[in-house]
């Protein structure tokens, strides 16, 4: 099945990637190819079948809420891209006006 | 003179115990063998320059975080990034004495089938450097392979430990799903990843299984597992050997791969096995595209944590939304888009029910069609992979091509169960892997049967070119 531009503009803007328009074309291209390929799952008729979150039979895993040592604020901060005190530092997410 | 080519960690393990050799002399040799080796084969992405331990080395695939040591998981968006904690597979390794001799590379992201995804280049195949080590952990395959490490840890999402193993000739170990812990791994398809041994042999592979299986309170995914035992025996009585149908006469598998199956099913007869057919057919036929529905819904939202806000690439720009948004595009490369692309897709409204809704419901029947085979055996096996090692650059421009090579890996994957490669031949000089398959944490009726084979195929894992 065929995307359109359009999709691939709006998945893009779901999935907070800026694609360059040599990239939504080839894009638009192999994910319809994709799609094609994995919407056979349609095939079948499972609507008495249960779906699989998850591989094992999980229980609940139970722990004792005791303190542990958790990181310092310099392991937490080491790999920051910008840093303000105990912040993360961001550009504003507002609307940025000209100066 | 320590042949690294050669030796196997169990055989290390016994030099440093008898004091042999002592652990900076292996340490050097295996130093030696990738300033001689690696510029061509490019395993490693991070080498560590002091041994972090007395015990035999290992090579740990990039997604695995390691305190101190760059962890890139193969992308440019986390070129540079330092964990300040320890995998707990790291850990266990670092309790046993092993000694991290690097960071190998691996497809960005552990999305790939060839390493050839990597941000920082592909790494090449021991036995031919045209062809690829298979991926996404093909640089531990082929670092274990090509003698630039004793054993190596990979990861496996739907066929990233085995599917290198076998193009590589090595042996490879995807454990049940909860068996080892995710702690610390980068994520790419929670509810699939596990991590697991690249070794030369089957008892390396169960040693280096004993040392990081078991629950974790850090991953409360992880479960109990049944004590690791060492295989011995070199024979299969009375251990029934299921072979798939659908898998064995799946499209696409080359020739020569077909020839070393069926020898290898003729030795398992000899060695006293009850070989018989069963099918899976609707696991073969939907596996794959089931697989990239789940994987790439799950990754689309694992890696939304990459926004250039508290790790990884910053790429600046006036705005917070235009800076994730420049971060991202510039951060990850094309495959990782194109499954978060994809996810993004398969979980938007309108598609959810018709995507990944159904995708984890035929999840459910190739679950249940694997259950009946174990009904009636202890160990499926088919080929690991439809062809050997293929030549870089033949399948880039294609991705459903690329997706192909995990056609018989993915199956066993969706349903959590362990599987173990074991090379069992060359096919025009190129190694073929044999696949194991087992119930839920029947490790050791795979390392068994997997040793057994191995005894009898007498597969030399040492590429022909470096004898």
């Amino acid at each position: 099945m065929a995307i359109t531009k359009e999709q691939v503009l709006h998945v893009a803007q779901l999935a907070h990637l800026d694609l360059t328009d040599e990239e939504v074309d080839r894009f638009r291209e192999q994910l319809s190819a994709i799609l094609d390929a994995v919407s056979k799952v349609s095939e079948l008729d499972l609507s008495d079948v249960p779906p699989t979150s998850h591989p094992l039979e999980l229980v609940n895993v139970w722990r004792d809420d005791e303190p542990r040592p958790s990181l310092s604020l310099h392991e937490v901060f080491a790999n920051a891209p910008e840093r303000d005190g105990d912040f993360f530092r961001v550009p504003p997410t507002g609307e940025v006006r000209e100066a | 003179m320590i042949d690294t080519l050669r030796l196997t960690a169990e055989r290390a393990i016994g030099l440093l115990e008898r004091k042999e050799v002592s652990a900076r002399e292996l340490w050097d040799a295996y130093r030696a063998a990738i300033a001689e080796r690696d510029d061509e084969l490019h395993c490693y992405l991070t080498l560590v320059d002091e041994p972090n331990g007395e015990g035999v080395p290992i090579a740990l695939k990039d997604v695995i975080g390691t305190k101190g040591i760059e962890t890139t998981a193969g992308s440019k968006i986390l070129k540079g990034f330092v964990p300040v904690y320890d995998s707990t597979v790291a850990q266990r390794c670092k309790d046993a004495g092993l000694a991290t001799l690097g960071k190998t590379n691996t497809d960005e992201f552990a999305m790939g089938s060839s390493t050839e995804n990597s941000a920082f280049g592909p790494s090449r195949n021991p036995w031919d450097p045209s062809r690829v080590p298979g991926g996404s952990g093909g640089g531990s395959a082929a670092a274990v392979a090509g003698g630039l490490a004793p054993w190596a840890l990979g990861s496996d999402t739907g066929g990233s430990i085995k599917q290198p193993a076998a193009l590589c000739g090595i042996v490879g170990l995807r454990p049940t799903y909860g068996a080892v812990s995710r702690y610390g791994i980068v994520a790419f398809a929670s509810s699939l990843d596990q991590v697991g041994p690249t070794t030369k042999t089957v008892r390396d592979c169960a040693l280096l299984y004993r040392i990081i299986a078991g629950r974790d309170p850090n991953d409360s995914t992880t479960a109990d597992v049944p004590e690791v035992e060492l295989p011995e025996r070199e024979d299969l009585k009375g251990v029934r050997v299921g072979v798939p149908r659908q898998m064995v006469e799946a499209e696409g598998i080359e020739p020569g791969v077909r020839d070393a199956f069926e020898h290898t099913l003729e030795l398992a007869r000899e060695l006293g096995a009850e070989v018989g057919d069963c099918e899976l057919p609707l696991s073969v036929e939907y596996g794959l595209p089931c697989y990239y529905l789940v994987a790439p819904a799950e990754a689309s939202s694992n890696l939304s944590r990459y926004d250039g806000v508290r790790y990884g690439l910053r790429v600046p720009d006036a705005g917070y939304h235009e800076m994730v948004m420049r971060t991202r595009d510039e951060g990850f490369g094309d495959e990782p888009k194109r499954r978060i692309m994809l996810g993004t897709y398969a979980l938007s409204a309108g598609y959810y029910e018709a995507y990944y809704g159904q995708a984890q419901k035929v999840r459910t029947v190739i679950r249940q069609e694997h259950g009946d085979a174990f009904e009636r055996f202890d160990v499926l096996v088919s080929p690991t992979s439809p062809t050997v090692a293929f030549e870089l650059g033949a399948k880039t421009q294609d991705p459903l091509a690329m997706y192909a090579n995990d056609l018989l890996t993915i199956p066993s994957c969706m349903a959590g169960l362990p599987g173990l490669n074991v090379p069992c031949g060359l096919s025009d000089g190129l190694p073929v892997g044999l696949q194991l398959i087992g119930p839920q944490f029947a490790e050791n009726a795979l390392f068994a049967a997997g040793h057994a084979l191995e005894k009898a195929i007498g597969f030399d894992y040492v590429p022909e070119r470096l004898r």
